[in-house]
C-alpha cells in the first residue's frame, strides 16, 4: 500500500542492482512509516488486520470447493455447506431447528436448520467481491472522467464543452438517491445478483467524479505543475506524472472506506427483498429472512449484522489510517506528536 | 457581486435555473428504465387471471403499442402541464406524493435537528478532549452509527428498543385516519393545529424511533465534520486569546470555536443530502412511515411507472433544495462569502 504514489523512479537508476537497492531504500522507508503509524495508532493496525483477516477468508472460502473437486476429496472452509439442512431435534411430535449457538454450531441454526456459521462465511467472497469490483470500478470510471473534466476545463475548449457536459450528467446521478435509483433498477431487471450490481454501478460513480475533479482542481494551479507546463512538459505526461500521482492518495483513502459502503447497500437492496435470491448466503437476506425473530431467535439476526458491521469498521479504520500513511502533512504532524514526549494532547492526525 | 439581498435572489434563481436540466435528466434515465427494462408491464398490471383481451386494452390505454419515443414525448408533455398520470390501480400519482412528501419531510427534519443537537456537542465534546477516553467513546458511537447497516439500526430499534421503552413502532400515528384534519399532512403540525393535545403527544411519540433511526446512521457525518474542524480551529490564535481573556471554556468552545468549525459541517451535511434521503427508503418501509419514501418503494415493487417517476422527480427536487440551503447557511455564517 505504501507503493501509491511513489514508485522508483526509473531513470535515475540504470544499472538492475542500482536499481534493486533504490527498490530496497523505498521498501525500507516505506515499511518504517507503516510501522510508525501503526505504532501510534492502535486502531489502524486493528483495521489492517481486520482486513487481512477477512480477505483471507474469504479467499480460502471461495478458492478451497474448487480446489477439493480437483483432488477429488472434500476440503471444506465452512463446516456445513450453506444451504444444507441439518436434521432437527425433535421436540413433542414436531421437528425443532432455530438451535442456539453451541459447541457443534458456534452461531447456532436458522429456522430452516441451516448452519448460520456456515452461512455467514459463506457470504464472505460474494459481499466482498461485490465491494471491490463496485468501488473498483467506480474509481476507474468516475476517476477517468474527473481528472478529464478537472483538467482540461479552459473555457472556450473542446475540452470545456466536455467537462461540462461530464458535470451535467454527474449532477443529474448525484440528485437521485443512489438507493432509489438502484431500486428501481434492480426492480426492474428483476431479482437476482447480476441486476442488482448493475445497479450499483450504474449509481455509484458519480461521487467519484466529483472527488477527483475537486482534487485535480486544487492540483493543478500548483506551482509543480505550472513549473513542468514552463518546462515543455506534455500535457499528458502533466495529467499522469504531476496530476494524477498527487491525487491519488485521496482516492486510495475513499476506495478503502467506500468498499464498507457498498457492501452496506449491497445488503440492504437484499434485505428489501429484491436482491439476491432467498437461497443465496448475503448478510442482508439473512437478516432480512429472521429480521422479525430479533427477539426469539437473536443469533440469526445478530451474527450476520456484526458481520457487516465488522466488515465496514474494518475498512473504515484502514481508510483512516491509511490517510495518515498516505498524506504527508498528517506524517510529519505524526512525527511531532511522537517527538514531543510531554504529555500534551497534540492531535496526531486530525480526521478530515 | 456581493452580499447584497439582489445578489442573493440571482444565486437562488440560478440554482433553481440548474434544477431544470437536473429534472430532465433524472425524469429521462427513470423513463429508460422503467420502460425499456420492462417491455409490458399490463401482464402484471392486469393480474393473473386477465384476459388476453383486457391485456390488449391496457396496452392501447397506455400507449405502449406506440414507439418508445413518442411515449416519452407525451408523458413529458403531460408531466410539465402537472398531469402525472395514474398508479396502475387509477390513483392519481401527484395528490398521493403531495400528501406523502410532507410526512417524508417532518421526518427528515426530526432527524435533523436530532443530529444537530445531539451530534454537534458530541463532536465539540470529542475535539475538546482530543486523545483521551471521552474523545474514544465518542469516535466509538459515530463510528459505530456509520457501519451500522441502516436496515439493521431500523429493525433493532423497532423490534427491541421500541417495545422495551413502550414507544410505537408503526405508522405516524396509533389510528390509521386520525380524528382530526391533515391540511400540512406533517403529523406533529397538524395535530398542533387541531389543537388536540393527545395527539400531539401520540404523533411525537410515534416520529421517535424512526427518527433516531435516521439519525443515528447519519450521525457520524455531522459528528466527525464538527470534531475534525474543532480540532484545526481550537490551536489558533483567536481562541487562546478568547481563552486569555478568561471567557469560560463553555463560551469559548461553543460561541468562538464552534462557529468557525460549523462552516465545513453545514456544507457535509447539505451534500450528504442524498444519502440521508437514500436511507429513508428503507427506514419509513420498515416503520410504516406513511412518507415518500415508503411510497416510492411500493411504487417500485409494483411497477407502478407513473409514481416511481414522481416520486423520484421530488427527491432530486430534495436533494437540489437541500444543497441550496445548505450553501444558503454556509453564506450566513462566513460573513466573506458572496453570493455568486
Amino acid at each position: 500500500m505504501d507503493a501509491q504514489g511513489r514508485t522508483v523512479k526509473a531513470g535515475a537508476s540504470t544499472t538492475p542492482i542500482a536499481r534493486a537497492k533504490a527498490f530496497g531504500r523505498w521498501l525500507r522507508s516505506g515499511s518504517l512509516g507503516f510501522y510508525k503509524v501503526m505504532r501510534a495508532n492502535p486502531l489502524t493496525l486493528v483495521g489492517f488486520v481486520l482486513v487481512v483477516l477477512i480477505s483471507l477468508a474469504a479467499l480460502l472460502v471461495a478458492v478451497v470447493p474448487p480446489i477439493t473437486t480437483a483432488l477429488g476429496y472434500p476440503v471444506q472452509m465452512t463446516p456445513y455447506g450453506p444451504n444444507d439442512l441439518l436434521p432437527c431435534p425433535v421436540v413433542g411430535n414436531r421437528t425443532f431447528c432455530a438451535q442456539p449457538p453451541s459447541v457443534e454450531h458456534w452461531f447456532g441454526t436458522d429456522r430452516a436448520g441451516r448452519d448460520v456459521f456456515s452461512r455467514v462465511l459463506a457470504a464472505l467472497p460474494l459481499d466482498l467481491a461485490i465491494g471491490f469490483l463496485i468501488a473498483g470500478f467506480s474509481l476507474a470510471v468516475g476517476g477517468g472522467l474527473g481528472l478529464i473534466a478537472g483538467f482540461w476545463d479552459r473555457p472556450g475548449t473542446v475540452g470545456a464543452a466536455v467537462s461540462l457536459t461530464i458535470m451535467r450528467v454527474t449532477d443529474v446521478f448525484l440528485a437521485f438517491p443512489s438507493l432509489v435509483l438502484a431500486l428501481a433498477i434492480a426492480a426492474t431487471l428483476g431479482r437476482g445478483t447480476v441486476p442488482c450490481i448493475l445497479a450499483i454501478l450504474l449509481t455509484w460513480w458519480p461521487y467519484y467524479i466529483r472527488l477527483t475533479r475537486g482534487e485535480v482542481l486544487a492540483v493543478k494551479h500548483q506551482p509543480y505543475v505550472v513549473a513542468a507546463r514552463a518546462a515543455g512538459v506534455s500535457e499528458w505526461r502533466i495529467l499522469f506524472r504531476h496530476v494524477f500521482r498527487n491525487i491519488l492518495e485521496p482516492l486510495v483513502v475513499y476506495l478503502t472506506m467506500d468498499v464498507g459502503t457498498v457492501l452496506v447497500v449491497f445488503s440492504t437492496i437484499s434485505y428489501i427483498g429484491i436482491g439476491v435470491p432467498p437461497d443465496v448466503p448475503e448478510w442482508g437476506n439473512m437478516i432480512s429472512a429472521y429480521g422479525d425473530y430479533l427477539l426469539i431467535y437473536p443469533w440469526m439476526v445478530i451474527f450476520p449484522g456484526l458481520a457487516v458491521f465488522i466488515t465496514v469498521v474494518a475498512f473504515s479504520l484502514l481508510g483512516d489510517g491509511l490517510r495518515d500513511i498516505l498524506d504527508p502533512r498528517s506524517r510529519r504532524a505524526l512525527a511531532q506528536a511522537e517527538a514531543s514526549t510531554t504529555a500534551a494532547a497534540t492531535p496526531a492526525a486530525p480526521e478530515a | 457581486m456581493g452580499r447584497s439581498r439582489g445578489d442573493l435572489i440571482v444565486f437562488v434563481g440560478k440554482r433553481l435555473l440548474t434544477l431544470l436540466p437536473v429534472l430532465l435528466g433524472v425524469v429521462t434515465i427513470t423513463f429508460i428504465f422503467t420502460h425499456l427494462a420492462v417491455p409490458n408491464p399490463c401482464n402484471v398490471w392486469s393480474g393473473p387471471r386477465a384476459t388476453q383481451s383486457t391485456i390488449q386494452q391496457c396496452i392501447v390505454n397506455n400507449d405502449l403499442d406506440k414507439p418508445i419515443f413518442n411515449q416519452y414525448a407525451s408523458y413529458l408533455g403531460k408531466l410539465v402541464v402537472g398531469e402525472w398520470g395514474a398508479s396502475p390501480r387509477g390513483v392519481p400519482v401527484l395528490p398521493s406524493i403531495l400528501a406523502a412528501f410532507p410526512q417524508t419531510l417532518e421526518l427528515v427534519l426530526a432527524a435533523l435537528v436530532l443530529m444537530v443537537v445531539i451530534g454537534i456537542p458530541l463532536g465539540v465534546i470529542a475535539a475538546s478532549n482530543s486523545g483521551r477516553w471521552l474523545d474514544h467513546i465518542v469516535r466509538t458511537f459515530y463510528l459505530s452509527g456509520w457501519a451500522t447497516p441502516t436496515y439493521l439500526a431500523a429493525a433493532v430499534l423497532s423490534i427491541a428498543v421500541g417495545p422495551l421503552l413502550g414507544l410505537p413502532r408503526n405508522g405516524a400515528f396509533t389510528s390509521t385516519v386520525p380524528p382530526f384534519p391533515q391540511p400540512f399532512h406533517m403529523s406533529v403540525l397538524d395535530a398542533l393545529v387541531a389543537l388536540n393535545f393527545s395527539g400531539v403527544v401520540d404523533a411525537i411519540a410515534h416520529l421517535i424511533l424512526p427518527a433516531s433511526a435516521l439519525a443515528f446512521v447519519n450521525m457520524g457525518i455531522a459528528t466527525r465534520m464538527t470534531r475534525g474542524s474543532m480540532l484545526e480551529v481550537l490551536p489558533m490564535d483567536y481562541v487562546k486569546t478568547a481563552r486569555m481573556k478568561g471567557i469560560s471554556d463553555f463560551f469559548v468552545l461553543y460561541k468562538h470555536a464552534l462557529r468557525n468549525s460549523l462552516i465545513s459541517t453545514v456544507t457535509v451535511i447539505g451534500t450528504t443530502m442524498g444519502g440521508i434521503l437514500s436511507t429513508l427508503v428503507v427506514i419509513e418501509e420498515i416503520f410504516l412511515w406513511p412518507g415518500l419514501g415508503s411510497y416510492a418503494y411500493e411504487a417500485i415493487t409494483k411497477y407502478n411507472f407513473n409514481g416511481t417517476i414522481g416520486a423520484v422527480i421530488f427527491f432530486a427536487i430534495g436533494v437540489v433544495v437541500a444543497n441550496l440551503i445548505a450553501d444558503f447557511v454556509y453564506g450566513v455564517l462566513d460573513p466573506r462569502v458572496e453570493w455568486r
